[in-house]
């Protein structure tokens, strides 16, 4: 998952800072983007590929999923699943009619 | 009785317990903002007046007369801007505490670890002075639907920011004391936490645009 000598705990402090300063810069741009009255649709979409590239940054280096073992991915794997049901679902539901 | 696994991986897993335990736990957490997000998202696209601000709220606000007005427009962005970069930052203190261990610098990841702990209360100090607006203009979870959302997520965030100060609280002061008997299963202890920490990151990462700026 992760170094043990010091020079690699260093590069890893170092990929942190880095992910950090990322971090700063998306939320900057999330905000700035918002001020710039984009068609709807067009700003939903932007501020989601944001988020979820800061999303990915977060889980990926600050949560180690980049190099984490593979009982973690089959259990994200499995939430993923249940995640775009309870996401999905109820939007297929109601463009289905169901519901009323 | 000695606890298996607390630092050593299981064969099976390749974890250690209380890393799989998280995950788990953090699994549970994902859908239970998922069905908070879903029904956030439904409510959205479903009902055409969920976002418009009712007359009577709208002439309370002083906005009579002047146009239909849209939910996002009474929340604090600059309150939630400053707070998503307290949040950050907190994320890579919380990284960098746990990196300090691993360097065996307990000093330094006292330092962090505190950070950590003065930026999780930045985050509700802002958190309550946003409230506290809402509520001196009387706009209450009972006032709107969109209101009611706001306060169930926002609400529900904080209260996991506020069980991380708990958690991480008590890795920095009387916790610590395992450094000198276990350094190797207090390293862990700090990692898990963090795991839970970058997830309450995560969930504001989503959260912020969703509901401020969109």
């Amino acid at each position: 998952m992760s170094g043990h000598t010091a020079e690699e705990i260093r590069a890893e402090v170092r990929r942190y800072w880095l992910v950090g300063l990322a971090l700063f810069l998306l939320t900057i741009i999330t905000v700035a983007v918002s001020y710039l009255h984009l068609s709807a649709g067009m700003a939903v979409a932007i501020a989601l590929i944001i988020a979820c590239v800061k999303g990915g940054l977060v889980a990926g280096v600050f949560m180690h999923l980049i190099s984490e073992r593979q009982a973690v991915y089959a259990l994200l794997l499995l939430t993923a699943v249940f995640f775009l049901f309870v996401m999905l679902g109820p939007l297929g539901g109601r463009l289905g009619g169901v519901g009323g | 009785m000695q606890i298996p696994y607390t630092v050593e991986e299981r064969p099976d897993t390749g974890l250690y317990n209380a890393k799989l335990g998280v995950w788990l736990f953090l699994a549970s957490e994902v859908m239970l903002f998922g069905a908070l997000f879903s029904s956030y998202i439904l409510l959205r696209t479903g009902d055409p007046s969920f976002m418009i601000v009712p007359h009577a709220i709208a002439e309370q606000l002083g906005h009579a007369g002047h146009g239909e007005l849209r939910w996002p427009a009474e929340l604090n962005v600059p309150i939630a801007f400053v707070n998503t970069l307290v949040l950050i930052f907190s994320s890579v203190t919380i990284v960098m505490s746990w990196a300090s261990l691993r360097l065996r610098k307990l000093d330094k990841f006292r330092l962090w670890m505190g950070l950590t702990l003065l930026c999780s209360l930045v985050f509700l100090v802002l958190k309550a002075v946003e409230y506290n607006a809402k509520f001196s203009h009387h706009l209450l979870p009972g006032t709107a639907n969109f209101l009611a959302i706001y306060f169930t997520l926002t609400g529900l965030h904080a209260l996991h920011v506020i069980g991380g100060v708990v958690v991480n609280g008590y890795l920095w002061g009387p916790g610590a004391k395992m450094w000198k008997s276990d350094p190797a299963r207090f390293t862990n202890r700090v990692e898990v936490a963090g795991l839970y920490w970058h997830f309450v990151d995560l969930v504001w990462i989503f959260l912020f645009p969703s509901l401020y700026l969109l």
